[in-house]
């Protein structure tokens, strides 16, 4: 049985009910609107998928969120702290709050799994060496892989780098997890295993987590509430199940992970018979 | 055509400022830097001892191909025990640190960019943003500083080695006599030889090291756009010595 040790409930910086609060967000990509008026708000303590067809800027909505891009128009709210504007030094302080777990783990290469699990923890504090030893295998032990502390990344199933990065990721005891496209590439029993960790160390560390993800029946598991991004705007939101029903073309496509629909199989192009009848001139 | 190459120089005037920003924003980092000398010796470790092989036996051949070059030469004027002037002064001010920063760049710096450029594309810096660690700060002042330590000590141990080569040759093959090779090049050759070696070493340790560093940290985070940022770093690494070469010749003549 999985098992968390040195569980704790953070002190919240803000009592409001929600941790992040985006509010009427643009953003634009080399000139594309990426996102025109965007509003949603992240509960705290609550997992929250945020889902989506590919392209519709799920990344990028992490990257707003993590002070990685700036939004163009519009505020976000971070644990109280706004974002537009928000100096470096600031900015880092307010990184220390928060975890993310990247797609592919984004493991240092040239570090061992304890190193890498401690990397933080060296960066920021001046704790005694037993000290880290035991919280790095703490989360190790969390996360199931005390027994590869010794391995390098190299030496990882692509599981067990995510695992890893996730211990990484809350070796700080951060009040928000960001996991990006946690369950891309995964096995079963890896997807299986990260599915109930995002669960249990939400609940046992009284975390927020947000996950970024378009593996429908896997994430309406875990979550709590779920964003379905659509055009730049939340189409949808609610909980798995109330997105089952939602009177919506978009949402019925995504669910039911329909080849054609508002967002269509064919990428734009012109006329087909033209262009086969079309003569001499070049594509 | 005109107008191609007014983008063409504006593009590369915006480049220039860029690295020069990114020269100015790891100064500003190096008091830091240094604080975290575990990172640093790493990198000497790296940009150095690793290179030592490819630069001790390149020195080697490069002194013997002097020696065999300059005895040729010197003979025809009946002045071979000059060998050894010629040698020293070649390689000092010269070959040394130049052949060096080519070398450097071609092992040395392609190791950092390709690093660098490796760690964009995996989303290490990003992940070290994440944890609010600072990506210059943690890891690319260390190898700055590594390349820019490593650089003229390279450098000097090139020299050496290839002053030895050149008394292999002149002197155990070709018979110039071991006193008068040895004295000339100690009365010939001057500490403003020798410093002018020093700088320009230093310089090249600067700019190769940059060059990596900036081509890597930048590199777009794709399998061709590391190859690009590291044959970036050789072509324009090799550039930049010759250039630098021929103003600090200048400067010091």
């Amino acid at each position: 049985m999985l098992r968390v040790i040195g569980a704790r409930k953070p002190t919240p910086l803000n009592q409001t009910a929600s941790i992040i609060e985006i509010r009427n967000v643009g953003y634009a990509i080399s000139g594309r609107p990426v996102f025109a008026g965007l509003d949603m708000d992240f509960p705290r303590g609550r997992v929250t998928a945020v889902m989506g067809p590919s392209g519709t800027g799920k990344t990028t909505l992490l990257r707003l969120i993590t002070g990685q891009a700036l939004a163009d128009s519009g505020s976000i709210v971070v644990a109280g702290q706004e974002l537009c504007g928000i100096g470096r030094a600031d900015l880092y302080l307010l990184r220390r709050r928060m975890g993310m777990l990247f797609q592919n783990g984004a493991l240092l290469t040239d570090l061992s799994v304890f190193e890498n699990v401690a990397f933080p923890l060296r960066e920021h504090t001046d704790l005694p060496e037993r000290l880290i030893r035991q919280l790095v295998l703490t989360k190790l032990q969390a996360v199931g892989l005390r027994g590869a502390a010794e391995l390098m990344p190299s030496e990882l199933s692509g599981g067990m780098s995510r695992r890893v990065a996730l211990a990484r990721a809350i070796v700080m005891d951060p009040e928000i997890l960001i996991y990006d496209e946690p369950f891309v590439g995964l096995d079963p029993i890896s997807l299986g295993v990260i599915l109930r960790l995002i669960r249990h160390l939400n609940d046992a560390l009284g975390i927020t987590s947000i996950v970024v993800s378009h593996d429908v029946q896997e994430i309406s598991t875990v979550a709590d509430a779920v964003f379905l991004l659509s055009g730049g705007k939340v189409a949808a939101k609610g909980t798995p199940q109330e997105l089952r029903s939602y009177p919506s073309e978009i949402v019925r496509q995504f669910i039911g992970g329909l080849a054609d629909g508002p967002v269509p199989f064919h990428f734009p192009a012109p006329d087909y018979f033209g262009e086969l009848l079309a003569r001499g001139e070049e594509p | 055509m005109i107008e191609e190459l007014w983008e063409s120089t504006i593009e590369s005037l915006v480049g220039l400022g860029s690295v020069v920003r990114f020269l100015l924003r790891l100064v500003a980092e190096l008091p830091r830097g240094l604080m975290r000398i575990d990172l640093v010796a790493q990198q000497i470790y790296n940009a150095g001892a690793l290179s030592l092989v490819i630069i001790m036996l390149s020195g080697l051949f490069v002194g013997m191909v002097l020696g065999l070059q300059g005895f040729e030469l010197l003979q025809r004027f009946g002045s071979e025990e000059a060998l050894g002037t010629a040698a020293a002064i070649g390689l000092v001010k010269e070959l040394g640190p130049v052949v060096t920063a080519l070398l450097f760049a071609g092992r040395a710096g392609t190791a950092l960019a390709s690093e660098l450029g490796l760690m964009r594309a995996t989303d290490q810096l990003s992940a070290m943003e994440m944890m609010a660690v600072d990506p210059i700060r943690r890891v690319v002042v260390p190898r700055f500083l590594g390349g820019v330590i490593a650089m003229p000590l390279l450098a000097a141990i090139f020299s050496v080695i290839g002053i030895y080569g050149a008394q292999l040759i002149g002197v155990q093959i070709m018979r110039v006599d071991a006193g008068s090779f040895w004295s000339q090049m100690r009365a010939s050759v001057g500490l403003s030889d020798i410093n002018e070696g020093i700088v320009k070493s230093c310089i090249f340790g600067v700019a190769c090291s940059l060059i990596a560093v900036y081509e890597g940290y930048y590199a777009t985070p794709t399998a061709e756009g590391v190859g690009r940022a590291t044959t970036r770093t050789v072509v324009t690494s090799a550039v930049v010595i010759l250039f630098f070469d021929y103003l600090i010749t200048a400067a010091f003549l």
